[in-house]
C-alpha cells in the first residue's frame, strides 16, 4: 500500500511547507519562551554558582541577600570565622543601579568585595581579562555583558572607577551584568548622601540638645562622624571544610550568632521558587497560549486540507477504502505539518535566541518536551477533519 | 449457460422509499432487471425516475426497503439482510465509472489505478503490474507517470475505467459516463466499456441521457416511475470507430 498522506504532501507541497513555516515561526516563539524561562533558572543559578559561597549569612528573618534586602554589621565576618567547619568569610553587598558611563549609563548590580584571588568568596571565578582589584578604592571588575572595556572610567554614584578586569556570564537573578568594586566603596555609595543632606543632617544632629551637650565636649563630633558612616553589609559569604555537609556548619552559626543562614539548596529554592515564581508564571501562561494557538492553527489548516478533499475522500471510500486508512491519512497529515513545524522552530529559536538581550537557554529536553507536546496537539488538532472525513457518505462520489 | 445466468446483476423487485410518512418518496417501486455477464445494458428514463438510486443500490452504497439483489454470483441484499461487509464488496466485485472521472489528483495515473488492488491487499508491485495492463489494454500506458491534471478529458475517463477494470469486479456501474465528451468520444468510450465486458466478462450497467449512444446497446431499460420495461436496442455495430484513436486524437478536458 502506497502512502496516501506522503503522496498528497508529495502533490500539495508548496501549501504544506508554506503552513509548516508559519506554524513552525510560532513554535520557535514556543521554545524562546521556555528557553527565556530556563535562562532566568541559569542566572539565578550562575549568580549563586559565582558567589563561590557554601552558606550565606544574612539579616534574621530576612530571605536576603537577593529576594528581600538584609544589612548586617560589616564585623560580623569575624566571629563566623571563629564558627566550626568555616574555612572563609567575607562581606558582601549587593545594590542594583545604573551605572554611568560617558553619556549613557546601563542597568548593573554592583557587588562589594573584598579585596582577594580567585576562590574567595564574592569574587569572580575567572576573568577574561585585565586583573583583579587591588586597590582599596577606584577599581572595577565589569561583566562583559555591561559593554565595559579595560581603563573605561565608569561612574557609581558619585565616584570614578576605572575597569581593571573584564569577568564573563556573572550576572544578577535577573540577567543585570555586574560591576564589581571594592566593599568599602561599596558601602559608602549604598549610603553616599548628597552634601546637602549631609548639611541638613548635621544641622539636626547640632540642634539635637541630647547630641550638643555644653557639658561633654566632643560628643557632637563623635555622633556625627559615626553617622556619615555606613557599618553594614548585605551578606557573610561563607565557605566551610571540603566533606562537611553545609547544614553541619549552618546550624551552629543560626544558633549561636542568632543569624539566618542558608544554605546552597535554599538558596536556589528562594531565587527559583520565589524571586523569579511570577515570572515563570506569566512565561506558563504564554505556554499555554501559545499551544492552544497552535492547536486551532494545525486544526484549522488541516481541517480546511480535509475540506478540500471531500469529494476524492468520497471515491477513496467507494472503491473500498477503510475508514481506518482515511483517518490514518489524515493524521498523517497532523504530524507531518507539526514535523515540519517543530524542525522550522527549533531551528529559528536556535538562530535568534542569542539576539535576545537577556539569557536565553535552550535546552534539548525542553525541545524534547515541547515535541511531544506538539505530536499530542496534532492529534487533537485532526480529530475534528477526521470526524467530518468519515461521515462523507460514498454514495456522494456517484451523485444525483 | 445457467452458471453465466447466475453471475451478473439480477435485481428481483426492488422497492427503495426515502424519508418517512408524509415526505417519502418511492424512487424504486418494485424494479426489476438482470444483466448478463459481457453485456452491456443501457439504463434510460427521465429526470427523477430513480436512475441514481438504483446505481447507489447496486453500489451498496445505499439500503433498499424491499426485494432481493445479486451481484456477481452472490446475493447481496435480501430483504432487508445484506451481506456484513459493503466495503470488500465495493471493491472486489463492483468498479464505477462516474460522469467526471474523479480520479485522486495526487497519485500518478498508475497508482490511481493501482489503489483497489492495493486496498485489497496485493502488494505494490502486482497492482502496478495489473494497472499497467490494462492502461496497455486502453492505450493509455504512454502517459503511466503523469499526474491526472496533465491529462486530457478522454483519458482521464480511459484511467478511470481502468480504475473500475482492475480488480476485476463482475459487475461495472457507469453512471453517465459520457456527459462530458463529444460524440466521437462518446462512441469510443462505449466501444472500450463493450470491449471489456467481452474480455472480462463483466455485466455493465450505463445510465444514460445520452441520445447519440443510446442506439449502440442491445438491451435498453427504460426506467419510469420507479419501475424498468426492458426494450431491445438496435445494438449498431461500434467497429467503425478506431475507438483510441480518437480519444488520443485531440486533448478535451473534462472537468
Ligand atoms: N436522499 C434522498 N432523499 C429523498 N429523496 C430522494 C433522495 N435521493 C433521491 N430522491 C428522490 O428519489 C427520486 C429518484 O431520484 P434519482 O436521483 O434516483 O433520480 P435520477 O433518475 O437519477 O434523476 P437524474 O436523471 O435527474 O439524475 C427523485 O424523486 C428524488 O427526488
Ligand atoms: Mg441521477
Amino acid at each position: 500500500m502506497i502512502s496516501l498522506a506522503g503522496r498528497d504532501i508529495q502533490h500539495a507541497w508548496g501549501k504544506f511547507v508554506f503552513t509548516g513555516v508559519g506554524l513552525g515561526l510560532l513554535i520557535g516563539v514556543t521554545l524562546t519562551m521556555a528557553g527565556v524561562y530556563r535562562g532566568m533558572v541559569d542566572d539565578a543559578k550562575a549568580l549563586l554558582d559565582n558567589s563561590g559561597a557554601d552558606l550565606w549569612v544574612v539579616q534574621q528573618g530576612t530571605l536576603g541577600p537577593y529576594a528581600e534586602s538584609s544589612s548586617l554589621y560589616d564585623d560580623i565576618y569575624r566571629s563566623i570565622l571563629g564558627m566550626p567547619g568555616v574555612t572563609r568569610a567575607a562581606n558582601v553587598t549587593y545594590l542594583t543601579m545604573q551605572v554611568r558611563h560617558g553619556g549613557q549609563d546601563v542597568r548593573a548590580m554592583v557587588v562589594g568585595v573584598v579585596c582577594g584571588g580567585a576562590g574567595q568568596p564574592g569574587q569572580p571565578g575567572y576573568l577574561v581579562s585585565g586583573r583583579r582589584i587591588t586597590r582599596t578604592h577606584y577599581e572595577a571588575v565589569a561583566d562583559m555583558a555591561s559593554g565595559f572595556k579595560l581603563g573605561d572610567r565608569i561612574r557609581i554614584r558619585r565616584n570614578l572607577y576605572s575597569v581593571v578586569g573584564l569577568t564573563r556570564r556573572m550576572v544578577s537573578s535577573s540577567g543585570d551584568p555586574m560591576v564589581f568594586i571594592p566593599i568599602k566603596d561599596a558601602q559608602e555609595a549604598q549610603f553616599l548622601k548628597d552634601n546637602d543632606a549631609i548639611v541638613q543632617q548635621r544641622r539636626r544632629t547640632a540642634a539635637n540638645p541630647l547630641f550638643n551637650r555644653p557639658g561633654a565636649p566632643g560628643l557632637l563630633d563623635a555622633v556625627i562622624a559615626s553617622q556619615s558612616k555606613n557599618p553594614y553589609v548585605n551578606a557573610v559569604l561563607v565557605q566551610i571544610k571540603p566533606g562537611l555537609s553545609p547544614e553541619e556548619a549552618a546550624e551552629p552559626i543560626r544558633r549561636w550568632k542568632r543569624l539566618q543562614v542558608y544554605t546552597r539548596e535554599q538558596m536556589e529554592e528562594i531565587l527559583v521558587g520565589k524571586l523569579i515564581a511570577t515570572s515563570a508564571k506569566q512565561i506558563g501562561m504564554f505556554l499555554v497560549i501559545l499551544a492552544i494557538v497552535s492547536a486551532a492553527i494545525i486544526a484549522f489548516i488541516i481541517f480546511t486540507l480535509t475540506l478540500g478533499k471531500i469529494r476524492e475522500i468520497a471515491v477513496l471510500k467507494l472503491i473500498g477504502t477503510r475508514n481506518s486508512t482515511i483517518a490514518w491519512m489524515i493524521l498523517q497529515q497532523a504530524l507531518a505539518l507539526g514535523v515540519i513545524g517543530f524542525v522550522v522552530g527549533k531551528i529559528a529559536a536556535t538562530i535568534w535566541a542569542p539576539f535576545f538581550p537577556k539569557y536565553v537557554l535552550l535546552v534539548p529536553e525542553d525541545a524534547a518536551r515541547g515535541f511531544m507536546a506538539l505530536m499530542v496537539i496534532c492529534v487533537f488538532a485532526s480529530l475534528l477533519a477526521i470526524r467530518t472525513a468519515l461521515r462523507v457518505d460514498p454514495a456522494e462520489a456517484i451523485g444525483g | 449457460m445457467a452458471d453465466i445466468r447466475r453471475k451478473g446483476i439480477h435485481i428481483e423487485a426492488i422497492c427503495k422509499r426515502y424519508g418517512k410518512g408524509d415526505t417519502a418518496v418511492d424512487a424504486l417501486k418494485g424494479l426489476e432487471m438482470q444483466v448478463f455477464p459481457g453485456e452491456v445494458v443501457g439504463l434510460i428514463g427521465p429526470s427523477g425516475s430513480g436512475k441514481s438510486t438504483l446505481l447507489k443500490c447496486l453500489g451498496a452504497v445505499i439500503e433498499p426497503t424491499t426485494g432481493r439483489m445479486t451481484l456477481g454470483g452472490e446475493v447481496i441484499y435480501d430483504n432487508g439482510w445484506k451481506i456484513p461487509d459493503l466495503r470488500a464488496l465495493r471493491r472486489d466485485k463492483i468498479g464505477f465509472v462516474f460522469q467526471a472521472p474523479y480520479l485522486i489528483p495526487f497519485l500518478d495515473v498508475t497508482d490511481n489505478v493501482a489503489l483497489p488492488p492495493m486496498l485489497a491487499g496485493r502488494s505494490n508491485a502486482e497492482s502496478r503490474k495489473r494497472a499497467l495492463e490494462l492502461l496497455e489494454a486502453l492505450d493509455v500506458a504512454h502517459r503511466a507517470k503523469a499526474m491526472i491534471s496533465q491529462l486530457s478529458g478522454g483519458e482521464q475517463q480511459r484511467v478511470s475505467i481502468a480504475r473500475a477494470l482492475v480488480n476485476r469486479p463482475p459487475v461495472i456501474l457507469a453512471d453517465e459516463p459520457t456527459a462530458p465528451l463529444d460524440s466521437e468520444r462518446a462512441m469510443a468510450v462505449i466501444r472500450i466499456l463493450n470491449d471489456m465486458a467481452v474480455q472480462y466478462e463483466t455485466a455493465i450497467i450505463v445510465v444514460t441521457h445520452d441520445e447519440k449512444i443510446i442506439p449502440t446497446f442491445k438491451r435498453i431499460y427504460r426506467i419510469r416511475d420507479g419501475k424498468t420495461q426492458e426494450e431491445a436496442g438496435e445494438g449498431r455495430a461500434l467497429n467503425s470507430i478506431d475507438s483510441f484513436a480518437v480519444l488520443n486524437r485531440f486533448p478535451q478536458k473534462v472537468r
